[in-house]
């Protein structure tokens, strides 16, 4: 299948073990996943902030990058909510008719990752073994932008090994909301800083979610505080197996066994 | 004069004092929780809360789209009931009318309840200056009056108040407005609305004139309805002589069948209660019952501006529930003070601009007062899509006709842009990130960006980017 990563820019940057973990579990699944490296950023932060013109290139960008591809999969709901939540808007209002056709017969090619797991490819154990206390954020983008419901769960309760703790005051969100991080950087704060003591009470030593935008922000949070929580794309996790065993780096979880 | 929000500093600033106010945060987590669990509880009683909700946001935009013939048809029935309605266009307009009226019955001492539009226009300075004095008989609202303090919560404007600091306010100012607080009076609830009870019915007996708001006016009958907790909105609306409302172009509903939909949605929404204790409907004049004079204000004020965005008007559904500020991790930390408004939370973060306009400093702050987690949009009775008018208006300000502009922040994101839209370029940024990343400071960002580094270390920048190992390895592999 004619398949691209687009792995936004955040996690080319900052993140690319998460890509990586992308490319190998989608490979795992039988996927053959391509990465046009003409791709860039989704425009999210523009559109966040209200640079609504420079949102429109990047959205014709994307539609130009993978408009010949049958399935567009990306590791970030938030990103991969960007083209069905935003580019059809900002092309409708600047009355670019062509660009507002292409993105509608583009979206429905556009997937976040999990759902694209679940629903496309119809997997939920998708083969991973991850020995280690993990709780899980439900970035708000995941719940209400690119809406993932239930699938990170499905998907991470079949993981063989784990030790999935439920995080307290898991719907309310981290604080991080792009620009507003440090544009209201004192209430940003005040909200990461409950969400960080929210993670350390479950004594997990794996945090993760479905953005790392978010994982970065509650992750400086916790490595501010000398907290050794560890956060990871739920990808990561999704992506290790039992040849690899557990992450050394980690506790393993109570009554976990090796093979 | 009592205090106003003019002059108030832009959210930024005024929500970074409010996050270091412990007292503050803990009193308002705790309100907002207990409200929150109750609303939950209740919204599932209804099988058909989520049609509700549809029902109620297609009738505002009934009533919006054709506001010009709710408002006449509203008119003409309240003048054949026997009222005056008088029109404003602005808060000036609205003080002057309201005074004069006030004026024309001789009356130095008035009673008022329910109104945050009254708030909004400043009234109470209005008519201070004019040497009438206006006393608040809804307990929260009067707990702030007494307290010289500002309302913080469209439904509990004393919301971030605990059970001591209103005792405190009782026992300090009610004496010199009045009957004083009992002796020895404690923190219990029930004394405290014991004390508050009897401080007010002396107001209530005395009055002549009562100042009310409204939540909604009915256009086929012209029925102004006070939907309320404590019964002393009923006091208002029945004892005085003269009664003058003061009411939002927005508060029309078509018919009474309408109304029905609203309030099975608003108190379950607003209070987590099934119904309101007191829902009070009056129709003009009735002799020998209730005020024999009554006089409805319509009040625009930049209702009319805000229904002109198209995006932006259907912030005028909003039934002031204030289930969008009990949701919110923003408001949650700030309260409703940093809003600088009557309106804070969510809806303030959107009304305000929509109905001033995003010119000044404080106003055009406020769209950004939100990390657009979205949980408002969940928890509005009439669907109000909080997301998208926040983006309309952050484009105003940063691309559009507002006046106020962020030059810094715009030379870098159209920078980042350029550099995004180029793919030798974005790749070339990208690689340098990995030969950069090592010199980056993780405790202390420079610039604009230190805020993030105030409380969070940035995270290491790796030496090899995903493109770049994409590259190397022929996509992983080799």
């Amino acid at each position: 299948m004619n398949v691209a990563l687009f792995v936004t820019c955040l996690n080319d940057a900052l993140f690319p073990r998460s890509g990586q973990a992308a490319v190998t579990l989608l490979r795992r699944l039988g996927v053959d996943v391509d990465f046009p490296s003409a791709q860039s950023c989704c425009g999210q932060m523009h559109w966040n902030t209200g640079y609504r013109s420079e949102t429109l290139r990047l959205a014709r960008r994307f539609v130009d990058v993978f408009a010949d591809y049958e399935a567009i999969v990306i590791p970030s709901a938030s990103c991969g909510g960007m083209p069905a939540e935003a580019y059809a808007t900002a092309a409708e209002a600047a009355g670019d008719m062509g660009l507002v056709r292409a993105v509608r017969e583009l979206v429905p090619r556009v997937h976040e990752l999990t759902t694209y797991l679940t629903d496309v490819l119809g997997a939920e154990d998708v083969g991973a073994y991850f020995p280690h206390r993990v709780t899980y954020h439900p970035t708000c983008h995941s719940l209400r932008a690119a809406p993932v419901g239930h699938r990170p769960y499905r998907l991470l309760c079949a993981v063989a090994g784990i030790d999935l703790a439920e995080l307290p005051a898991q719907q309310e969100c981290c604080g991080f909301g792009g620009t507003f991080s440090v544009k209201n950087a004192a209430v940003s704060g005040a909200m990461c800083a409950d969400k960080a003591r929210h993670v350390v009470e479950t004594g997990a030593s794996v945090l993760a979610a479905v953005d790392n935008s978010c994982l970065m922000n509650i992750g400086g949070r916790l490595d501010r505080d000398g907290h050794p929580v560890h956060t990871m794309h739920l990808v990561e996790i999704l992506a290790r197996t039992w040849e690899d065993g557990p992450v050394p780096e980690l506790p393993l979880a109570a009554g976990a066994v090796a093979r | 004069m009592s205090r106003t929000f003019v002059g108030w500093p832009a959210f930024p600033r005024a929500a970074a004092a409010a996050t270091q106010d412990m007292q503050l945060r803990s009193n308002v987590t705790r309100a907002t929780g207990t409200i929150r669990g109750k609303r939950a509880k209740l919204v599932t009683e209804r099988p058909d809360w989520e049609d509700l909700r549809d029902s109620a946001a297609a009738l505002k935009d009934e009533v919006l789209a054709h506001l010009d013939r709710y408002l006449l048809q509203a008119e003409e029935q309240v003048t054949a009931a026997g009222g005056t309605v008088h029109w404003a266009r602005d808060a000036a307009e609205a003080n002057r009318i309201v005074t004069e009226l006030v004026r024309a019955t001789g009356e130095r001492e008035i009673v008022k309840v329910k109104s945050m539009l009254t708030e909004e226009i400043g009234l109470d300075n209005a008519l201070e200056a004019a040497g009438i004095s206006a006393r608040e008989t809804d307990l929260a609202a009067a707990i702030v009056q007494l307290g010289d303090d500002l309302p913080s919560h469209v439904v509990v404007p004393a919301l971030h108040r605990n059970r001591g600091e209103i005792r405190d306010v009782f026992v300090r100012e009610m004496g010199r407005h009045g009957r004083p607080a009992p002796q020895g009076l404690t923190d219990e609830p029930a004394q405290l609305a014991e004390a508050a009870r009897l401080h007010l019915r002396e107001k209530f007996l005395k009055a002549k004139v009562a100042v009310s708001g409204a939540n909604f006016l009915v256009a086929e009958t012209g029925t102004v309805v006070v939907v309320e907790s404590e019964g002393n909105g009923r006091m208002c609306l029945t004892l005085a002589d003269t009664l003058i409302s003061v009411v939002g172009l927005e508060k029309a509903v078509p018919t009474w069948r309408d109304l029905e939909v609203f309030l099975q949605l608003l108190a379950r929404n607003a209070t987590g209660e099934r119904m309101a204790p007191y829902t009070t409907t009056f129709t003009g004049v009735t002799p020998g019952d209730g005020p024999q004079r009554f006089h409805l204000v319509l009040v625009d004020n930049g209702r009319t501006r805000a229904l002109a965005d198209r995006v932006g008007r259907q912030a005028l559904r909003c039934i002031r529930c204030g289930a969008c500020m009990n949701i919110c991790p923003v408001y949650e930390r700030t309260g409703g003070h940093a809003y600088g408004s009557v309106y804070p939370g969510p809806i303030g973060a959107i009304l305000n601009p929509l109905l001033k306009g995003p010119d000044d400093p404080q106003t055009a702050s406020l769209p950004y007062a939100s990390s657009l987690c979205g949980a408002c949009n969940e928890v509005c009775p009439v669907r109000i899509r909080f997301t998208d008018v926040l983006l309309k208006l952050r484009h105003e300000v940063a691309e559009g006709d507002a006046k106020v502009k962020h030059p810094v922040e715009k030379a870098a994101l159209d920078a980042v842009g350029a550099v995004m839209e180029h793919p030798a370029a974005w790749n070339a940024a990208v690689r340098a990130a990995g030969r950069v990343g090592p010199l980056m400071p993780r405790k202390r960002l420079p610039g604009p960006l230190r805020g993030w580094t105030d409380t969070r270390n940035v995270p290491e920048i790796p030496k090899e980017s995903f493109r770049t190992w994409w590259k190397r390895t022929d996509g992983g592999t080799k």
